[in-house]
This record gives structure tokens, C-alpha cells and sequence, in this order.
């Protein structure tokens, strides 16, 4: 296997879930690069977070840009050079909240980006507050007494704004989330993979989800809108990983 | 002191074609405007519209003149009226021989009127309202003498496979005029000129694009928006890419990306837009990317009067947050901007940091007859690198680091808005973080040197004088018109390079004046504070307006008379 690591220091808390993701996007690159696709065209765009020191630990090309804006910035990328495989990160903050307006328009305007989201439902950089996807009660620094809003469900906001893959992966089940990078990375047009992670600091949510998720079934019809929308609404308690869409559409770039 | 002695100048016509918002006046006036530059005169061109899409009162201005001019006049030698309230809000600047071209129920009402059949015409040949100036147009021709080809050929090569109406209608207006009206003494052929009406807007536009500009992404604000639909129109046949994104925020952070990637890109936008722009900014700063802004001031604060002209913000667009160089240029007309469009990018470029240039509406849209000097400007080279050493922040003396983009063979290109390593990793290194700053100012002896190869500063007017009047941007344009007509004598001192200022070359020019004033258009004199910051010295005679309206050229020469009385 290729070697992607760099000798930076790595100052995520240690057994941090971060580091399950990162090795995650090296093995899935690895992959990449073992099937054909260059090295040196790929471009990792970052926000910031704790999920945004990621390009100092992975020798690849990198943007680690501003909090919210890490989606914009691959697009620019992304334009100046169609021929980049470019790969944005981004936290829940930078994607959910901060920079919002930026992920419902690249879902319209099918930029050909893969975005991961390093959805821990906390602010975890700044030592544990409250972000759009943090369950109603959430007791952090900012909200002593608990949230009062309910959480946004990023993936239903998605699949109305146009997105054209659509997918949810569990940060603690490494193959899977490989496995759903690829398809990802290899998707023409705009992907987003919503990566339910738990912040082992200040949102633990290891045994919460542990016998929550689960796989959509193999025969699982990526092309139904309608029935993504519902499957990614579903509230039995209990949830879905894998790919909910996924269809092809011309791209921003060819487009313009 | 003795009288200033000047030379007589050439006669100026000024010209003004008004009607409701919808009615084409401003068109009109342009075409009006083309006709003169194409027969050899130089010309000025402004436009006046409110912030409306139909209804309110719009007109184009033009003054026009054998020699040189810069600015365009109040007094009117003739009036083309689309409405009858054209007529009477412009009557008190109509010059005693003034004339009026107006359609013939509305000039009824004025005595010594040109009456046309301006309606009548236009519904008899079944041509749209927005056409009906045509015929006062063919009307100016046979009142002026001017060959009704010349106005003809310029409806073919605007209107294209449209014109067919509007040179019906010119020629029915300049028949009706022969058969009914006397000419007056006619406005002379110079020379057969191609020169092209250009605005600031479009000139700036031009100067990036030859700068070696490859992507432009904004989000429209006024009176920025005309760069945006300029490029836009010209993507295809400039291989540019030309983007309209969600706000500014994502302009110009997409437009960070598109220059990591190896782009020349910029974007545009007004104070307030500019203002969504600046934490990019800062990343740009940390990051060495090399962004163009370009903001073009409004009237007045916030949303304030959007199609008025103000400079407001010179104060806010040279204090980016954090510290890191950045240059602010300001255009005081269509030549300047294109060479200062081209000379942004370069300066980007080579320096790897922040450009902003600074327009406002009276430059971004008011327009002159003008061969830009392409010639001047190219897309100059800027040090690369590339390898598996490569270190996208190398330190070195000049504090230039090698460029190198994604996609290069065997090389990793990792930009970072926290201060960072050579490699691009984050640090909190106190060495690294004071090496990291130092390097990045350390590319200020280098956009200094350019600066004085440029004409940072420039002077007109008499350049012995020990008056001297100082301005920025474009007031350039009714300043240099006052200059013609003021008794005193003064040096202009035209302040081009607002960032890094030419504080040494200022500080002498002061030091040697015995009366100073700073023009302005805006409350605070904008300027004169930079000049104080930098230099030490005092400006505390000011000359400011800031009624959203630019300076008139001889209502500034009695100011600058009175002044230096």
C-alpha cells in the first residue's frame, strides 16, 4: 500500500475517532490510486475543527481554509482544474451550520466534489457546544440547560436541494465507510456522505449508536427519490447506513 | 502671485438625452455619444438613473471636445427629451442658445423648442417605445449638420438585424427637422475615428482579462455588477470562466480555491459585499493567494444610494483584518483602470498577496472615447516551483516562495489558513510564527519597488506651484475639467497607489506647499487621515461632498479659486 502518512504531529485526543476516519480516506485513496487514479491530482479541502487538521496527516495536495468554507473553496478548485479529484471534509459545524448556504447550492448546482462530513454532533475544537445536528436536550458549554431546537436532518436537506449521492456511514464500522468513500469519490457529480462519528470528549456517542445502525439491504433502489427521502426520515429508532441515492446528472463543470 | 496664464481650450458641447427609466435614454445617449467620437471628438459620458428598473428619471450626459476631456459639464447646449419631465428638471441648465429636441406635444410648452413627431412616428412605423429616440437623434443630425449615415451605421452595428426601425425613424426625424427647422452652426468632421466607448467597469475588465485574468465569480451589488455581465459576455470568446455563486462569501472563497488550483481569478463587489469578503481576505493574506478584488464605492453608508457616486470606503477597504502586505489601487479613469486591472493581477501574482482595487460609480460607469493601451499590459512571470522537495512556504530573503498547483508531478501543494510550517502543516511555533509574519512583510521591499516604478502618484496642473490640491479616485474626472478653468494656480496631486502609499515622495511634496486642500468625495477626507497616518502631516483644508452627487467642474474651479484666493 502506498504511503500517505506525513511525520506532522498528530494532536487529536488520543483514541479519538478521527483517527478511524483518517485511515479510512487513506486506505479508500490507496484503493484509488491502485485503480488508476493519480496521485498527484487529488486535493483535500478542509474546515476547521477538529476534523480539519486531517490534511497534516495526509501527504496529498490540501486546502485547509476557513470554518464554513471548505465546500466553496473545493468548487473553486474544482472549476480551475476540472481533471482534480478534489475531496472536501468538513466538520458538522463547517457544513450544517457555518457554511450552509454553501452545501445546498453545490447539491443544486451538482459540482463534482464528494463532501464527508464529520458529523459528531458537537462543536469538539472549541471544547463542546451545541451544532445544528445535537439531539434536542443536549447539555454542552453553551447550552448548560440543554438545547431547545431539534436537529436539522442534513441528508432529507440534501436530497431536496438536488444532490445526486446521497449516504450515511458509521465512523466506527471502518470497512463500511470505506466502502461508501469510494462509491463516493467515484460518483460524477455532487456526493455527500453524512459520517456519524462520536467525539470520545464531549459527545460520546459510542454505545448510544452501537445497536442503532444498521445497513439498507443490498437490493436497496438508489434511483427512488421518494423512497429516499422517506428512508432518510425514518424515526423507528433505529439508523440506516449506506447509500440512501445516487443517480448521474451533468455536472457544474461540464456544464459551464 | 500672479494670474495662472492658460491657453484657450477648445469649445465643449454638452449634450444630455433624459427620459423615464425604460425609455432608452441612456442608450440613446451613448449612441449620441459614439456618433461625435466617431467623427474625431473626444468625449466624456455620464449616467444618471435611480435605483429603479422603470419610471424614475434617467439620462445619459455627454460633453465632447477637439482636445482632451475628462469630466462632463452641467451647462447644456442641448437637451434630447423623452419625457416632458426631462424638460423641466434640465431647462435651468440649458445654455441661453440651448436647444431642445423634444416630441412635439411636450415641446409645445416650451417656447424655441425643436417639436418632433417622436410618438406619431414611432407608432406609424410600429416600432416599440424604447425606439423612439432614434428619431430625435436623426433630428440632432440635420440640426447639427452631421451626415445621417454616420448615425445609421452605428444603429447597424449596435442594433444589428434590429436596427431596421430605429433608421427608419432617424431618418423620418432628420427629414421633419430639415423641412420645418433651421440648422444651426454645425458640429464639424475632425477626423474619422474607431476609438471605442468604454466605462470604467469594462476597462478594468479588459485590464485583468490582459492581465492574464481566467476566472471571475461574483455576486452582483451596484455599481460593481457591470464587471460581472461584461466578462460574462465575454467567457466564451476569452475562455474565461465566469460564475455567479450563492453570496459574496462563497465568490471569493471559491475564487481562493480556483488560485490555489493555478487560476488568475478575481471578483467584485461594493462596500458592502466587500465587507462579507474579509475574513478571505485575511485567509488570502495567511495563505500567499493571490486575489484581485475589485470594490466600486456608493453613495453614502450600507445600502445608501447604490447608483450615486461616494468614496466612503478607503478607511475600510485598506484595513483588512490581521496584518499581511496588501496593495489598494485606485483608477481615476477608463485608462487608469486597465492598466491598474492588469497591474492588480501582476502585483497578485508576484507578491502572492491581496490586490483591492478601488473604483465608485462615477468611474465603474460613466464612459469615454478610448483605444486602450493593450501594448502596456501582459501577464507577467511569476516564480514557480515544483518536485518532491517542494515547500509551498520556502522561506527566502524576498519572501516570495516558488508557486506550484495541484496536480504537478510528484508534488504536494498544502495551503493553510493557520500560520504554518515551510510545508503548510499548522504550527503554534513562537519562531515559526514570527518567521512565518516576517517572510510574509518581507515581500513588501518588493511591491514597494514596484510602486516606485509606477506612477504611484501623478501631477498635473502647474507642477511649480506651492498649492496644491490633493484627490484620489475619480475625481480626477471634474478635477482636471476645473483645472482648465481656475485663475489660480495649483498642483493636482493625484494619489494612484493608496497602499503602499508613496509616503516619501508625498511627504516632499507637502513639505514644499504653502496651501494645501484635499478633494473628496466623502465627509471624513478619507484621504487626507491616510496622508496624516503615513506622513505626519496635517491636511485640515478640505474640499468634500458627499451629497451622493460628483463634484460639477466649475463649481469646483470657484471652489478652487476661492481657496486659493
Amino acid at each position: 500500500m502506498l504511503e500517505l502518512s506525513t511525520t506532522a504531529k498528530n494532536t487529536w485526543c488520543p483514541g479519538c475517532t478521527n483517527f478511524f476516519l483518517l485511515t479510512a480516506l487513506k486506505n479508500t485513496v490507496s484503493d484509488l490510486i491502485a485503480e488508476g487514479y493519480n496521485k498527484d491530482n487529488f486535493v483535500i479541502s478542509a474546515g476547521i475543527g477538529c476534523h480539519g487538521k486531517l490534511p497534516d496527516y495526509i501527504n496529498l495536495n490540501s486546502v485547509i481554509s476557513l470554518h464554513g468554507r471548505d465546500l466553496a473553496a473545493a468548487e473553486g478548485v474544482k472549476l480551475a482544474n476540472p481533471k482534480l479529484t478534489v475531496i472536501d471534509i468538513a466538520g458538522d459545524g463547517d457544513a450544517y451550520a457555518e457554511g450552509i448556504e454553501h452545501l445546498v447550492h453545490a447539491a443544486k448546482r451538482n459540482t463534482n466534489v464528494t463532501l464527508f462530513v464529520h458529523n459528531n454532533q458537537v462543536f469538539g475544537l472549541t471544547t463542546g457546544q451545541a451544532t445544528p445536528t445535537s439531539l434536542k436536550g443536549y447539555k454542552g458549554r453553551s447550552t448548560p440547560f440543554g438545547t431547545v431546537e431539534e436537529p436539522l436532518n442534513p441528508l432529507l436537506l440534501m436530497l431536496a436541494s438536488g444532490a445526486s449521492f446521497v449516504a450515511r456511514a458509521w465512523s466506527q464500522d471502518m470497512d463500511g465507510t470505506r466502502e461508501i468513500m469510494k462509491r463516493a469519490i467515484k460518483h460524477k457529480g455532487f456526493s455527500i456522505v453524512d459520517i456519524i462519528q462520536p467525539c470520545i470528549s464531549f459527545n460520546d456517542t459510542r454505545e448510544f449508536f452501537k445497536d442503532k445502525v444498521y445497513n439498507l439491504d443490498a437490493g436497496w433502489p438508489t434511483n427512488d427519490l421518494a423512497k429516499a427521502m422517506e428512508k432518510v426520515r425514518e424515526n423507528s429508532g433505529k439508523v440506516p447506513c449506506g447509500i440512501f441515492y445516487e443517480v448521474n446528472k451533468e455536472t457544474f463543470e461540464e456544464e459551464i | 502671485m500672479g494670474l495662472f496664464q492658460k491657453k484657450e481650450s477648445a469649445p465643449v458641447y454638452t449634450f444630455l438625452v433624459g427620459g423615464q427609466a425604460g425609455d432608452g435614454a441612456r442608450e440613446a445617449g451613448t449612441n449620441l455619444a459614439r456618433l461625435v467620437a466617431g467623427m474625431g471628438y473626444e468625449v466624456f459620458i455620464s449616467v444618471e438613473y435611480p435605483s429603479l428598473i422603470r419610471g424614475g428619471h434617467n439620462f445619459a450626459r455627454f460633453s465632447f471636445s477637439a482636445e482632451k476631456i475628462t469630466g462632463d459639464y452641467q451647462a447644456l447646449d442641448a437637451i434630447v427629451a423623452l419625457n416632458e419631465e426631462t424638460i423641466r428638471l434640465h431647462l435651468p441648465e440649458l445654455k441661453k442658445d440651448g436647444k431642445i429636441f423634444a416630441d412635439a406635444r411636450d415641446a409645445a410648452k416650451f417656447p424655441g423648442a425643436f417639436g418632433l413627431p417622436v410618438v406619431e412616428a414611432a407608432k406609424a412605423v410600429g416600432a416599440p417605445p424604447i425606439a423612439r429616440a432614434a428619431l430625435a437623434l436623426g433630428a440632432v443630425c440635420a440640426c447639427y449638420g452631421i451626415d445621417l449615415k454616420k448615425l445609421t451605421a452605428i444603429f447597424e452595428e449596435i442594433f444589428q438585424d434590429k436596427a431596421g426601425k430605429n433608421i427608419e425613424l432617424a431618418t423620418d426625424g432628420f427629414d421633419y427637422f430639415k423641412e420645418n427647422y433651421q440648422p444651426v452652426a454645425p458640429i464639424a468632421l475632425l477626423k474619422k475615428s474607431n476609438k471605442k466607448i468604454i466605462d470604467g467597469n469594462e476597462a478594468l475588465a479588459e485590464g485583468m482579462i490582459a492581465g492574464g485574468l481566467k476566472n471571475y465569480f461574483a455576486y452582483p451589488m451596484t455599481p460593481s455588477s457591470s464587471i460581472l455581465h461584461y466578462l460574462a459576455k465575454r467567457a466564451h470568446d476569452k475562455n474565461l470562466k465566469v460564475i455567479q455563486p450563492e453570496n459574496e462569501i462563497a465568490a471569493v472563497n471559491m475564487a481562493l480555491g480556483s488560485i490555489y488550483a493555478g487560476a488568475r481569478t478575481a471578483t467584485g463587489s461594493s462596500a458592502g459585499g466587500f465587507a462579507l469578503m474579509l475574513e478571505a481576505m485575511a485567509f488570502a493574506g495567511i495563505a500567499e493567494l493571490p486575489i484581485v478584488v475589485a470594490d466600486s464605492q456608493r453613495a453614502s453608508t450600507s445600502t445608501g444610494v447604490p447608483t450615486r457616486v461616494g468614496q466612503g470606503d478607503l478607511d475600510f477597504v485598506r484595513h483588512l483584518p490581521g496584518e499581511f502586505p496588501r496593495v489598494v489601487l485606485a483608477p481615476g479613469d477608463p485608462e487608469e483602470a486597465f492598466l491598474l486591472g492588469g497591474a492588480a493581477m501582476n502585483l497578485a501574482w508576484k507578491y502572492q498577496t491581496p490586490v483591492v482595487v478601488l473604483l465608485d460609480k462615477y468611474l465603474s460607469e460613466n464612459a469615454v472615447a478610448i483605444d486602450l493601451p493593450y501594448n502596456k499590459v501582459t501577464a507577467e512571470e511569476i516564480k514557480l516551483g515544483d518536485g518532491p522537495n517542494y515547500r509551498r512556504y520556502q522561506l527566502s530573503a524576498d519572501g516570495v516562495s516558488p508557486l506550484a498547483f495541484p496536480g504537478q508531478k510528484d508534488t504536494v501543494v498544502k495551503i493553510n489558513s493557520y500560520e504554518h510550517d515551510e510545508a503548510g502543516w499548522i504550527t503554534d511555533r513562537p519562531d515559526l510564527t514570527k518567521a512565518m509574519t516576517e517572510k510574509r512583510f518581507a515581500k513588501m521591499s518588493g511591491i514597494i519597488k514596484e510602486r516606485d516604478k509606477s506612477e504611484a502618484i501623478k501631477i498635473y496642473g502647474d507642477k511649480n506651484s506651492d498649492n496644491v490640491v490633493l484627490f484620489w479616485g475619480s475625481v480626477k474626472s471634474p478635477l482636471l475639467e476645473a483645472l482648465k478653468h481656475t485663475r489660480r494656480p495649483f498642483k493636482a496631486v493625484q494619489v494612484v497607489w493608496l497602499e503602499p502609499l508613496a509616503d516619501g515622495q508625498l511627504t516632499k511634496i507637502l513639505k514644499q506647499a504653502k496651501k494645501v486642500v484635499g478633494v473628496e468625495s466623502n465627509f471624513t477626507g478619507q484621504l487626507a487621515g491616510l496622508i496624516r497616518e503615513k506622513t505626519g502631516v496635517a491636511i485640515t483644508n478640505k474640499i468634500l461632498k458627499y451629497d451622493s452627487l460628483p463634484f460639477e467642474p466649475m463649481d469646483l474651479a470657484k471652489q478652487l479659486d476661492a481657496f486659493f484666493r
